[in-house]
């Protein structure tokens, strides 16, 4: 009931929102979504109540329709953000945000010894396939695991 | 492999291994080849390594190739603030290869990145040492005839022992089979056990050095060090424990090698030098050849 309130209160004609955010993240995902720099209408909400975990934040942006690809660069930091298609008021698609297999400029390596944390480098890390989160540094080859993992 | 750079031993496929350790033994024969006449090499030891850094500066003036560089970072434009990236854009506009160390891990594939020659990575903090991994590949192929199906013992600290990580991973393209002998606390982490698993390659784990080494072909011994130790308890507990003594290889097969990769500590008492079996000063000389072959395979001269 409350949710559709919410969608209603501040509802776009066309584009689409970003619901199940981490409330500390919503700024960061602002930012990885480039949303900072982006002419459209844009609203967002945050410390809304969630029964997930903690507060959550939600973003409605007006006209825009991000790429998979784009979208899935907040998996690492908002896993169970939900997308919601709107075209002419109405939802027409749900997606979910999948962790891409190459990781580029989100994360820190854990290593204190690794290059990127001792010079200016953009991180790039690789997917490991294992049944906790689970990134390999590009350059020093270390595994960084969602336990150490420190968003940029 | 022309032109490309050699920073992680994964970095070469299996016919790739095979090709460099053939070359090596063809430098083995004739060493004094004028291959690298007119190249400059640089050779940027951005902390110091003596041992790595004359076999790779032998192989140069082997091959007929000019040398500059430094030998650590005190001498370099690093203690002024420069970056590595800088470093490197500069140099590589000088030479023909960058052969580097480097203390910081990842820093040689990020130099691979931003030069525009090739670079062979002399070993980039704990990550990778991939031209002491040839030379441990050629020194098995050179005193077993094979690479395939041998039954290879690790010993000591495969925690943190880089030199058994990339050995291990580079062996994998052989058919071994792996028996790790190690304290608790320096055993060999779980992502290369997984790792291994995918790959369906055996191993076994020991915490006890005894009569099990009966069965080896290659003992691989490494050094236990103290700063590897959280408690001082435990480091004296078994400092004593890894230590190969020659009555120990009495009953080992007549194949087997010991190889090290040098320096040791204690690891290897002395009366083991002169056995037969004992390979790891040779082994270190192989490195010479083998780092020839990686040089002039890279800058396509062979
Ligand atoms: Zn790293």
């Amino acid at each position: 009931m409350s949710k559709k309130k919410e969608l209603s209160v501040n509802a776009i004609k066309e584009g689409t929102v970003i619901d199940h955010i981490p409330a500390s993240y919503l700024f960061k995902v602002i930012s990885i979504l480039g949303l900072d720099h982006c002419e459209n209408l844009i609203t967002f909400g945050t410390n809304l109540g969630s029964n997930r975990y903690g507060k959550k934040a939600i973003i409605k942006v007006a006209d825009k329709f991000f790429e998979d690809e784009d979208l899935n660069r907040i998996a690492l930091i908002a896993p169970e953000a939900r997308l919601n298609i709107i075209r002419d008021y109405e939802v027409v698609e749900k997606k979910e945000v999948i962790v891409p297999q190459e990781i580029i400029g989100i994360a820190k390596c854990f290593n204190p010894k690794c290059i990127t944390n001792n010079e200016e480098i953009t991180t790039k890390f690789n997917l490991v396939n294992s049944n906790v989160l689970a990134l390999k540094c590009h350059y020093c080859e270390k595994i960084t695991t969602e336990e150490h993992l420190v968003i940029l | 492999m022309k032109n490309r750079s050699l920073v992680s031993i994964n970095d070469f496929s299996k016919e790739e291994i095979l090709k460099i350790v053939e070359l090596a033994a063809k430098f083995e024969e004739n060493p004094n080849q004028d291959l690298l006449k007119n190249k400059v090499v640089a050779s940027l030891f951005f902390e110091p390594s003596t041992r790595t850094r004359l076999s790779f500066e032998t192989a140069i003036n082997r091959l007929g190739g000019r040398v500059v560089g430094f030998t650590d970072a005190s001498s370099s434009s690093t203690t002024k603030g420069e970056t590595l990236k800088d470093t490197i854009k500069m140099i590589s506009n000088y030479a023909d290869l960058i052969v580097m160390r480097h203390p910081l891990e990842g820093s040689a594939r990020y130099a691979s990145e931003q030069s525009g020659v090739p670079i062979v990575n002399a070993g980039d903090g704990a990550n990778q040492h991939p031209t002491q991994t040839m030379l441990d590949l050629y020194s098995i192929q050179k005193t077993q005839g094979t690479l395939e199906n041998l039954n290879i013992f690790m010993v000591g600290d495969l925690k943190y022992g880089r030199t058994v990580h990339s050995l291990l991973q580079a062996m994998a393209h052989f058919n071994p089979v792996f028996n790790f002998i190690s304290p608790e606390e320096l055993r060999i982490p779980d992502e290369y056990k997984y790792w291994l698993d995918s790959k369906g390659i055996q191993y076994y784990e020991h915490s006890e050095f005894t009569d099990i080494i009966s069965r080896a072909d290659i003992l691989y011994m490494t050094r236990v060090q103290r700063e590897r130790f959280a408690d001082p308890i435990e480091y004296e507990k078994v400092k004593n424990v890894y230590i190969l003594k020659n009555s120990m290889l009495e009953n080992t097969k007549d194949n087997l090698r010991i190889l090290h990769p040098l320096p040791r500590v204690n690891e290897i008492s002395t009366d083991v030098d002169a056995n037969p079996k004992a390979y790891y000063f040779e082994q270190a000389e192989n490195g010479v050849y083998a780092r020839m072959a990686i040089m002039s395979s890279i800058l396509g001269v062979v």
